[in-house]
């Protein structure tokens, strides 16, 4: 199946080669220098050094002179400098994409890099948006970088998406892929969609014109604490990798108009067996983004997506005490008796444990209550804190009163009371 | 042959480590809890408390996503395949 895109969106047949947003910065569309009048001439000129650098491309039938102009007009806006965004970032400007905008507002941390390799070691606490400037700069200098140091929000997301072509969604969680997904429908552009978990991935092109989206395809998000991030569950460094420049690569053909984009299919991609698979993606005629188009505006994604029912339950249900690592540690020097519960997997406590902790992960506290005795003092704790909270209340209520939840986990007791004990 | 259903890695532990699993009946509602009943710890991943699949959990039968085949009242012949594809947000 071909990309079919709505003309506003992108310049494959309309002679008008931007969609209308923001007249282009002036000399994006100098006359040419002679090197390449043919075709467009409302497509920018390559310049000599341009024609050299991009000749593997200009030797392609089907990217061209004029191609290559394509992609030097086009403009696609990275959400997400992380680990789908890295690779994309860097492939689509090595390619000659002309302009790349990038919404991130995050900082560079060291667990990090052993995926997202926009950055390095020397850039761990800098700005993402900085040291993928510096990255993009350096494969390609020729290359313009819009940075939009903001997280991307209800409110300000038409307006950053409708000035580019294309979207990649790199980004992270389910509240920010439903609104990404939405601005795209609303506004016409095409959503270049990519997923990593653990091994597995999963990309399409969302949101053309008679394509599905990712509303068709996940009507709702899982609710709050089912779905675990990657910071939670782990990723295959590799797997961004893989499913990034996939992303790139629809883009570009987006861009170019060739060949045949996901556009209503999904692929799966599996590194543990190394399968990809497609399945087939139709419109959702009850799709209230792309098929009723009874969704007119942008919502409240965090609404939607669960999270402040999820945080007005807590409220309701009995809070879970919190104990901090130096309190349990002075416990300990005072003899206090009490039982200490680690809730992470198995695997995890190979790395890193505290002296005298017990094991019982999370998915099988509910099997080891009977082992457990409800009238002493029980701390829990997992990596930071997350999953040891949603231990303690599978306790609170299965009738335990002297639970505490250990605050930042064992990452905070390596901080305050024993750095011995690794960090990961 | 019975229908088989793969799973997504995340899934496979809950049933003792297969990616594929196998199961029997007329429709693919059917199968599912034959499934569930094979792996009880699936059940509650596969279908809501009424038995339905959930909005962020897609099953494709043949390729083919089940909302458009007739979800899980879909019937289904010795041989085919499913797939299920839960929502994943990483990035």
């Amino acid at each position: 199946m071909s990309a079919t895109l709505s003309p506003a969106a992108i310049h494959v047949t309309d002679p008008t080669p931007l969609p209308p947003h923001d007249a282009p910065p002036s000399g994006r569309r100098s006359a040419s220098d002679g090197r390449d009048t043919a075709g467009d001439e409302t497509l920018p000129s390559l310049s000599r050094e341009e024609v050299l650098r991009y000749s593997r491309h200009l030797i392609l039938p089907e990217v061209g002179l004029e191609g290559q102009r394509k992609l030097k007009a086009a403009r696609v806006l990275l959400v997400g400098a992380g680990g789908l965004g890295s690779p994309a970032a860097l492939y689509l400007a090595a390619a000659g994409v002309g302009t790349l905008g990038l919404v991130d507002f995050d900082v560079v941390d060291v667990t990090n890099l052993q995926r997202q390799i926009l950055h390095g070691t020397r850039d761990i606490g800098r700005p993402k948006l900085d040291s993928a400037a510096d990255r993009i700069g350096e494969v390609n200098p020729h290359v313009r970088v819009e940075p939009f140091n903001t997280r991307l929000t209800s409110a300000n997301a038409l307006e950053i998406i409708r000035e580019f072509d294309i979207v990649v969604d790199g980004t992270d969680n389910f509240p920010t892929r439903y609104l990404v997904n939405d601005a795209c429908v609303l506004t016409g552009r095409p959503n270049v969609y990519g997923s990593i978990f653990r091994f597995e991935g999963q990309a399409s092109v969302f949101a053309t014109a008679d394509g599905p989206c990712y509303r068709c395809l996940f009507r709702e998000p899982p609710p709050p604490g089912l779905v675990p991030s990657c910071a939670e569950g782990g990723v295959l460094g590799l797997l961004p990798g893989l499913v990034g420049t996939i992303q790139a690569t629809e883009a570009v053909k987006l861009i170019l108009g060739i060949g045949e984009t996901l556009v209503g299919r999904l692929l799966l991609v599996d590194a543990l067996r190394m399968q990809f698979r497609n399945l087939k993606l139709r419109r959702d005629p009850e799709c209230p983004a792309c098929g009723t188009h009874e969704l007119t505006a942008l919502e409240d994604y965090e609404e939607f997506c669960g999270l402040r029912r999820a945080a007005a339950a807590g409220l309701a249900a009995p809070p879970i005490r919190e104990i901090t690592p130096r309190e349990v540690a002075a416990k300990r020097a005072r003899g206090d008796d009490f039982d200490l519960i680690d809730v992470r997997e198995p695997h995890e406590y190979a790395i890193a444990r505290i002296e005298g902790a017990r094991l019982i992960p999370l998915a099988t506290v509910s099997d080891a209550i009977s082992t457990l005795d409800p009238n002493r003092e029980i701390v829990v704790h997992c990596k930071a804190g997350g999953r040891s909270a949603r231990a303690a209340q599978v306790l609170q209520n299965a009738g335990f009163h002297r639970v505490w939840n250990l605050a930042g986990g064992i990452t905070r007791w390596s901080d305050d009371v024993d750095p011995d004990v690794v960090k990961y | 042959m019975p229908i088989t259903i793969t799973l997504p890695n995340v899934l496979a532990r809950l049933a003792e480590g297969h990616r594929t699993v196998a199961g029997t009946g007329g429709t693919l509602g059917d199968v599912v809890a034959d499934v569930s009943n094979q792996f009880p710890s699936l059940r509650a991943r596969l279908v809501d408390d009424g038995g339905n699949p959930y909005p962020f959990v897609t099953y494709y039968l043949n390729d083919e996503d089940i909302r458009f085949a007739g979800g899980f009242g879909a019937p289904v012949r010795d041989g085919d395949e499913v797939i299920i594809v839960p929502a994943v947000a990483g990035g």
